[in-house]
């Protein structure tokens, strides 16, 4: 489509029904009470001149543009201030109102600089069309300095990878500063000084760099000058063209105006109208796209029939005849189950379908499991046991309606931050939040932001905590029973089993290291506080109870009655952007698409008739049970697609033992990551600039993906999968990604109403999608649960096996930053890693003493397993005892010394709980000059 | 393999962890039970045989459970 700009109302719209009346230029109107009259002239199709006005923010009344008569007010009242009244009649042009306009505009630009022919901004600034709309021919004062005291000769502040601030250009209408505050809710910007001296600042005498700024580039989008400028379009000039798609990152799904020049990628501007974000992005989202044109990006196949030959550019051709025989080969020699695929949550729903088709159609057996396996596994198995089905309850507007977040073991201002901005703007509203988690993260306590209690406990007790707030619901008297009674099954049994003693918050106390009656109030404020929702993150799931916590969560949510309505819920922050939707696909060992067992003889059916092959009624092996049986012998081949397990997945000595005892490894992926080393076959995959399918979020929304270009490598991934499936002897072939939704939607009943037809219709659509709600469900379980009733299920705490010790005596936990994503594969390449270069262990002042290490310090960081050395940076945030790391970089590769330890229910690894040994390395390692050109290169 | 003890080993004992607090035929059902959803049928197998073996490494609820999924449903 050609550019699209998106309507600017001026002000937010105002909820309630269109009851009051009034007429604005001879126009009548009907707006919500409390509409501003500039948003309703705009309804009524007037354009009201504005300039500090927009309607993501406030009104704020500062440019004195919008001035209008209204009949019976004294003056010319500014409309973006004015909210409408029954019967008001309002005229917005006239010669009074013109002149005053000129007025306004003749000083702002009086110290404005004149370059719009070259400015960066020309053809999108709102200075220079207010000059047009208002007819400014002259400027009485002169412009520059021969109208006295200017602006003009402020510098530029271009710290920023992404933006410069060309404080010259700026009005100061307070815009930049609005949005830091009600749109990310950072507050890093402010206006500094008084009268002329007013100027935007970040922060107190520090450039944007080293400001509180986020860089999420809300100011960016608000400015209406050049003022805050992205750098490509600076660079490359304003786009032409959108193309409305989806953020490949996080599970919050962010929707964006892709902006383009011819083919050329300009900028990534969040999308008003988008369900997740409603207008609003992060610095990765938004800014982080040019690995997608890296030159790492490998665009050609490559074979290599053993690891030690170098890798040879071949046809598709021949990369797919030479995959297909071999897959065949090592089938034939050492049987049916001897091979295997790996999905991934990179990935779009139908590339997802594809292969997890070809694994069940073409190899014959259920070995496809998904990277979902090592985060949020226990969500689908807790979720399904309680509620009956494998996904969150809310969409993400119900926080708006929260009065208690329990938020545990999830830091969504790094991890979902869209996200994490809108849960501020509630807590800063009123809403009252719950911390669980071992680190004081930043919700804890930041500006205008503080949680009413953080319950800092030891890592690996989350289950005992979870059963300690039950239990003051329980024996306190605080128990939904009419919810519980007429919505639930099986909770006398577990209300006899949580109200024992070993439960109570006294006896927890000991084990978390919580004080009881912190969890005691905890508790009453999430039973009595109102709406109460739970949100929760890898800290929960990633522990040998993961499952246990999420029943346990669940129950307590269902005992107080929080489940079925805007505001409540219990809601998993997915950590990629399609985890729920590669899990939604079939692509678990034992589930068909939709949740669907393969034992279930119906079900199997629909698929055995459709696709024309019997389908196994038996599980087949989970990612960890794949690398085992590589090491045992029994399973020799894997296609893994866009996941780099090397990486990602715990001990990776073990992934390592695995992956090279396999006798094929076909990896499917951007770049030559760490999984590749190992591979024999490397299939070039699609950023999502050029995918064509759909992504599922962590609300359950589908959203498309539009591609803005061809593939560079010439395929769809689905098309190469489906040419494996071919040249393996089954005719699997599909025209476009909208034919394989058809698919999806004809066999799955919870994507039954799904199409790209009726997505494009509707923006996007939350599952379940069907004849009874078809234009989605934002919300799930409101008259009864999937299942019928809420299943109550008891979660015996058993303490994990991991276990600090003498020669391991510190507990290590993992998480991430906000400026890199996962394994770092595509924020690595990107300028994000000015902000975090590498990865860097987090240790508390005391234990760093007791060892000696100072800030910055080299320490090897060991645990039963493995050793690895990376910088200390001294930290209170955790307990004494505590350290913590993130996994963004290969070099350090803190998956090097986690361990085997899993969930018990789902295999997904314990990476929150490694008993480990820090120490300081007193000499610079060997390879340090290495290790340096690494993280180098990584900044081009 | 982890500290000596096979895989399938390991994960029922963890497994066999979580329905400590049931009777053993309650647990040993339970267990059977998840692992005939969930696990692949070589890892059944194994602990199938394993248990059959006398091994003493095996939680004695796992080791029921093996029996269960042994036995014809």
């Amino acid at each position: 489509m050609t550019l699209l700009k998106e309507p600017d109302f001026g002000t937010p719209a105002r909820p309630g029904a269109a009851t009051t009346e009034l007429t604005i230029d001879g126009v009548t109107v009907k707006v919500p009470p409390g509409t501003s009259v500039m948003r309703a002239a705009k309804e009524a199709g007037v354009d009201v001149p504005k300039l500090c006005a927009t309607d993501n923010l406030e009104a704020f009344g500062s440019c004195r543009l919008c001035v209008v008569e209204i009949d019976g007010v004294k003056g010319t009242p500014a409309s973006c201030t004015t909210p409408v009244r029954e019967g008001m009649v309002v005229r917005t042009q006239n010669e009074r109102l013109g002149k005053l306009r000129r007025g306004v505009m003749e000083l702002y630009i009086s110290d404005h600089p004149l370059d719009c022919l070259t400015c960066s901004a020309n053809g999108d600034c709102e200075l220079q069309d207010m000059a047009g709309v208002t007819g400014l021919r002259e400027v009485r004062y002169g412009s520059g300095v021969e109208a006295g005291a200017n602006h003009l000769d402020l510098p530029t502040d271009s710290s920023n990878p992404y933006f410069d601030f060309e404080a010259s250009k700026c009005i100061a209408c307070s815009r930049c500063v609005r949005a830091c505050d009600e749109v990310q809710g950072t507050l890093a910007l402010t206006i500094e000084g008084r009268g002329f001296d007013s100027k935007v600042a970040a922060g107190a005498g520090v450039s944007f760099f080293d400001s509180d700024c986020v860089s999420c580039g809300a100011c960016v989008q608000a400015c209406p000058t050049a003022t805050l400028q992205e750098k490509s379009v600076v660079e490359l000039g304003m786009p032409t063209r959108t193309v409305l798609t989806t953020c490949a990152y996080c599970g919050v799904g962010c929707s964006f105006k892709a902006e383009l020049r011819g083919d050329e990628l300009v900028r990534m501007v969040p999308y008003k109208n988008g369900g997740a974000n409603e207008g609003h992005s992060c610095v990765k989202g938004r800014f982080a796209f040019g690995y997608a044109s890296h030159p790492d990006r490998v665009l050609e196949p490559m074979v290599r029939n053993t690891l030690s030959e170098p890798w040879r550019k071949v046809s598709w051709e021949e990369a797919i005849g030479f995959t297909a025989r071999r897959l065949r080969e090592i089938q034939a020699a050492h049987g049916q189950g001897s091979i295997g695929a790996i999905t991934s949550s990179r990935t779009t729903n139908e590339e997802v379908y594809a292969v997890q088709k070809m694994v069940r159609a073409v190899f014959g057996n259920n070995n496809v499991d998904t990277c979902a396996r090592v985060c949020h596994s226990p969500t689908g198995y807790g979720l399904k046991q309680t509620f009956g089905e494998s996904a969150g309850t809310q969409d993400f507007r119900s926080v708006d309606d929260s009065d208690v977040i329990l938020l545990i073991g999830s830091n969504p201002t790094d991890a979902h931050p869209v996200f994490g901005s809108r849960m501020k703007q509630r807590l800063r509203q009123g809403a009252k939040l719950i911390v669980v988690d071992p680190r004081r993260i930043d919700l804890v306590r930041s500006p205008h932001v503080e949680a009413a209690y953080h319950l800092e406990l030891a890592p690996g007790t989350n289950v005992a905590i979870v059963n300690a707030l039950a239990h003051v619901v329980v024996t306190e008297g605080l128990v939904d029973r009419e919810f519980v009674a007429s919505r639930c099954e099986d909770f006398e049994a577990w209300e006899a089993f949580i109200a024992q003693p070993e439960h109570s918050p006294e006896a927890v106390s000991d084990i978390s290291g919580v004080p009881a009656e912190k969890i005691r109030e905890a508790a009453r404020l999430y039973a009595t506080g109102g709406n109460a929702a739970i949100y929760y993150g890898l800290g929960v799931t990633e522990h040998s109870q993961g499952s246990t916590m999420v029943m346990g969560m669940a129950n307590l949510a269902m005992a107080t009655g929080n489940i079925g309505r805007p505001g409540v819920g219990v809601n998993p922050m997915r950590g990629q952007n399609n985890v729920q939707g590669s899990c939604d696909m079939g692509s678990f060992p034992h589930e068909l698409p939709g949740y669907r067992h393969v034992s279930d003889d119906d079900v199997r059916d629909i698929y055995e008739k459709l696709w024309g092959t019997p389908i196994l009624n038996e599980p087949g092996l989970r990612i960890p049970n794949m690398f085992d049986a590589a090491i045992d012998g029994s399973f020799k081949a894997l296609f893994v697609q866009g996941e780099d397990i090397a990486q990602s997945d715990p001990n990776t000595q073990h992934v390592f033992a695995a992956l090279g005892a396999l006798e094929l490894l076909v990896v499917q992926d951007l770049f030559v990551n760490e999984t590749a080393k190992f591979a024999h076959v490397l299939l070039p995959g699609t950023s999502f600039l050029e995918k064509d399918g759909t992504f599922t979020n962590a609300e359950r929304r589908i959203n498309r993906v539009r591609p803005i270009m061809a593939p560079r490598t010439g395929k769809q991934e689905w098309e190469i999968v489906c040419e494996i499936a071919q040249a393996m002897g089954y005719p699997m072939h599909y025209d476009s990604a909208a034919q394989i939704m058809d698919e999806i939607a004809l066999t799955t009943p919870t994507f039954a109403g799904v199409s790209f037809a009726r997505l494009d219709e509707l923006g996007s659509i939350q599952w379940p999608c069907n004849v009874e709600h078809p234009s989605g469900t934002p919300i799930m379980h409101e008259d009864e649960f999937t299942r019928g009733k809420g299943r109550f299920m008891e979660t015996v705490y058993v303490p994990t096996s991991e276990r600090s010790t003498r020669k391991f005596p510190l507990i290590l936990t993992t998480g991430r930053i906000l400026s890199q994503y996962n394994v770092g594969a595509q924020t690595r390449r990107t300028a994000n890693v000015a902000w975090h270069a590498e990865d860097v262990l987090e240790i508390h002042p005391h234990d760093a003493e007791v060892r000696g290490v100072s800030d910055g310090d080299l320490v090897a960081l060991s645990s039963r397993v493995g050793r690895t050395e990376l910088r200390a940076r001294i930290s209170d945030r955790m307990p004494v005892g505590v350290c913590y790391t993130t996994f963004h970089h290969p070099v350090s590769g803190a998956n090097v010394v986690t361990t085997d330890n899993s969930d018990w229910a789902t295999n997904c690894p314990e990476y929150k709980v490694t008993a480990v040994q820090v120490d300081l390395v007193p000499e610079p390692v060997a390879d340090e000059a290495a290790r340096e050109a690494v993280v180098a290169g990584g900044n081009r | 393999m982890s500290g000596g003890v096979p895989p399938y080993v390991r994960l029922a004992n963890e497994i066999a962890a979580q329905f400590a607090h049931r009777t053993p035929d309650e647990a040993a059902t339970a267990i059977a039970n998840h692992l005939k959803a969930v696990w692949d049928p070589r890892m059944k197998q194994a602990l199938i045989t394993h248990a059959n073996s006398g091994a003493t490494d095996l939680d004695p609820t796992a080791a029921l459970a093996a029996k269960k999924l042994q036995a014809p449903s």
